[in-house]
């Protein structure tokens, strides 16, 4: 029983964690432009090469 | 990789933001030519494209106009407009709300899930007392923060002596939250935080969807209504001019508008002759002639010179954002989404009341003790509540609106989709309906030499007639020749020096009927007409519209021999020089001989008849006046559209049938069980969920309709 007293601070915690880093995100504008980010993973960075 | 391109060159001037639509964008060669083009543009600091919104943002010296970057972007090969500072951002910050909402009801439900687990499968004594105040402590500032949107509804109703749906979820959720609080201090073994959580949760999931397709449909309609001018040279009495941003402008100012600007605000003319484009306000192309006394409005474009105009109604008072604000009322699916559900309510919230107040009454009657007829009414009000009822119809329209919208059709109305669905006849207006409503310069008579002088003079000047004429002088290939000493004098067109000839487009030589400018070269003029051609599908959107069995008609306030060309053309039946009553008494005709019209037209005279008929479509090319009177709006050049809005209306209605059909069947099932008690309240918010869901899902299949 006494594991109790370390795991749930620690699924709590993780929870949180999970939250605050979504709410992290959403400030950040991580989720504004959803279709753009699959698109730009095929620009070439190399400007000069077409 | 796409990091902004900085240029230090201009040093201090003052950096601006401006938002362009651009609705081309279709790939990742797009996106990146976009911004590259731009980043390299002098004056820009940085642009960035947001792929989903179809927008560019860009970043640039305040010298740079806006007019530039439009011209930029086209250069680069893309039509854009400009958009007025990111109207979207009280709807964006609402479903950002929501989004958020859904975080924390989504940790909650987890969490309180985990401890609930643990409950059922057998903890006992102090462990589950310790599991239930956990939750409490998890289930509170939960639901004090995700139910926040429902309350503020509920209160919001009540205060109005009026109940919707939320009422009841408020209710549920208070009152399961309270009573398992009661349960927990008490230490009696029981307690729901699980499923006022998991309700909150699925609700917001719907909310949030909701909100997110919504988003996506007035997208269009703000790029729509985006052209209204941003800001005015004011001449103030000292004689000094200054620049003065669109919505400062007052009554009573002094505007000097110079030829090319839009008009940032209605007045009356003061000073100065001039040639307007209002297609912004009457759908007409050709320009209309102004002068002093004449009042103009906020969005037309000046042609001709430069006039003083005294503003008589600024900012949000013009003509133009009068309509704006109908337009964005009639646009708001929120509108019909709250109205349906409210009149679903309106009938069922209090019926859902009374059954879980009389299942109280019956079960302290039957004496079940005072706890348990609180649970099974609590049961009772969850698993009732109306929203897979509430959501059968809203949910389908938007996303059936949403999947629209992306083709390039605005539904304004949830009803009109009911509507469009029901159409059997279908009647086209002509001008500007079937055919592109913009002229298009008959250019196959000019020689080589007279092509290059003429794509060199249309080049430098920003009249509709001239840009259409370097479209499509552009578009054959032509290269321009050298001018030298160019002037442009407004209402009179472009002069210049071509190899010590004097050269100019300007008027014809024959004032005709149709609308015509004169290449001038020496002594010798040559005239290029321009025409008006029917849209490129406008033969396989009328076949298809055929083949859902839907007869098409062409009514016509022109002439009968146009018409007749066009008709004959596309093969179908026409009616010419209609006037708008005729044309409104051809609607009614039909509409009493039990047909369901569909009318499709642009211009004023077709407002009585669109707002006549069964369901309505205008361009957005057209008139104010039609575009209100009309269910829907469609974008661009395609005919398209039109009949696609008659297809995914079909499969809308049908969609709702069966939410609607599922929604009765699920009530007939779950509201006898929760009555007699054998439904706990978790597992009535289960089953509320999920007939939500199942509907919302079922919706969703909509979202492809329009492919």
């Amino acid at each position: 029983m006494s594991g109790l007293a370390f795991l749930i601070p620690i699924a709590l915690g993780l929870g949180m964690l999970g939250l605050a880093a979504f709410f992290w995100a959403m400030k950040r504008g991580q989720f504004e432009d959803l279709d753009g980010a699959a698109q730009r993973i095929l620009i070439d960075d190399e400007e000069d090469e077409r | 990789m796409n990091a902004p391109l900085a240029l230090d060159t201009q040093g201090s001037m003052p950096l601006r933001d401006s938002r362009f639509t651009v609705p081309g964008m279709r790939c990742a060669g797009c996106i990146s030519k976009i911004e590259r083009g731009l980043a390299k543009l002098e004056g820009v600091d940085a642009a960035r494209v947001n792929f989903s919104a179809k927008r560019v943002a860009v970043r640039h010296h305040a010298r740079l106009g806006e007019d530039d970057l439009v011209e930029a972007i086209a250069a680069i090969g893309f039509e854009a407009q400009s958009v007025a500072d990111n109207p979207m951002a009280r709807d964006d910050r609402e479903s950002a709300a929501l989004m958020r909402a859904l975080a924390v009801a989504g940790f909650g439900m987890m969490n309180i899930m985990l401890l609930s687990v643990s409950v059922w499968s057998g903890a006992e004594g102090v462990t589950r007392d310790l599991f239930h105040w956990l939750s409490a402590m998890i289930a509170l500032p939960v639901v004090a923060y995700a139910g926040r949107p429902f309350f503020a509804s509920a209160a919001m109703a009540l205060r109005h002596r009026r109940t919707n749906m939320d009422v009841p979820i408020s209710i549920g959720v208070l009152l399961a939250t309270g009573l398992s609080l009661y349960e927990t201090i008490a230490g009696t073994g029981h307690a729901y935080f699980d499923s006022a959580v998991m309700l909150l949760f699925f609700l917001l999931a719907g909310r949030a969807l909701d909100a997110t397709m919504r988003n996506r449909t007035r997208a269009g309609i703000g790029a729509l209504l985006s052209r209204m001018g941003r800001s005015a040279m004011v001449l103030d009495e000292s004689g000094a001019h200054r620049t003065v941003a669109a919505e400062d402008l007052e009554r009573g100012m002094l505007m000097i508008v110079a030829a090319g600007e839009a008009l940032a605000a209605d007045g009356v003319i003061e000073e100065g002759e001039t040639t307007l484009d209002n297609a912004m306000l009457t759908g007409e192309s050709a320009p209309q002639a102004a002068r002093v006394g004449d009042t103009v409005y906020a969005g037309a474009i000046n042609l001709g010179n430069a006039v003083r105009v005294r503003v008589t109604e600024a900012a949000s008072d013009t003509a133009l954002a009068g309509i704006a604000r109908l337009m964005d009322e009639a646009g708001q699916s929120r509108s019909h989404y709250v109205r349906i559900a409210d009149r679903a309510s309106r009938l069922y919230a209090p019926a859902v009341h009374s059954l879980a107040l009389l299942a109280f009454a019956g079960w302290m009657i039957a004496g079940a003790g005072w706890y348990q007829s609180l649970v099974i009414a609590i049961a009772v009000l969850i698993i009732t509540c109306p929203c897979a009822m509430g959501l059968a119809v809203p949910a389908a329209q938007v996303v059936a609106s949403g999947a629209l919208a992306k083709n390039g059709l605005l539904v304004k109305d949830g009803s009109a989709l009911e509507r469009l669905a029901e159409i059997d006849t279908a009647l086209f207006d002509k001008t500007g309906t079937l055919t592109v409503g913009e002229p298009v310069p008959a250019l196959g008579h000019l020689t080589d030499r007279q092509a290059a002088i003429a794509l060199a003079l249309a080049r430098t000047s920003r009249h509709p007639l001239s840009k259409s004429i370097t479209r499509a002088l552009e578009g054959r290939g032509v290269q321009p020749v050298d001018l030298s000493s160019v002037q442009e004098t407004g209402g009179n067109g472009v002069s210049a020096v071509f190899g010590g000839i004097a050269v100019a487009l300007t008027r014809p030589d024959t004032d005709g009927f149709r609308i015509a400018t004169g290449l001038r070269i020496g002594d010798e003029v040559t005239n290029i007409a321009f025409d008006d051609p029917v849209r490129h599908d406008a033969q396989a959107t009328l076949d298809e519209l055929a083949a859902a069995g839907i007869e098409s008609a062409v009514v016509s306030g022109d002439r009968a021999g146009p018409v007749s060309a066009v008709a004959g053309d596309l093969g179908l039946e026409w009616k010419a020089e209609l006037h708008p009553d005729a044309k409104l008494a051809h609607i009614e005709k039909l509409k009493s001989a039990g047909h369901h019209p569909l009318m499709v037209g642009d211009g004023i005279n077709d407002g009585p008849a669109l707002a006549a008929a069964h369901a309505s479509i205008a361009p957005g090319s057209a008139s104010d006046v039609s575009q209100q009177a009309a269910d829907a709006v469609f974008l661009g050049r395609s005919l398209r559209p039109v009949v696609l809005a008659v297809r995914v209306a079909r499969r809308t209605m049908r969609i709702v049938r069966q939410n609607f059909t599922f929604a009765i069947v699920y009530n007939v099932f779950a509201v006898p069980l929760a009555l007699a008690g054998l439904v706990t309240p978790l597992i009535a918010a289960v089953a509320m969920s999920l007939s939500s869901l199942v509907v919302v899902g079922n919706s969703l299949r909509l979202a492809r309709a329009a492919q």
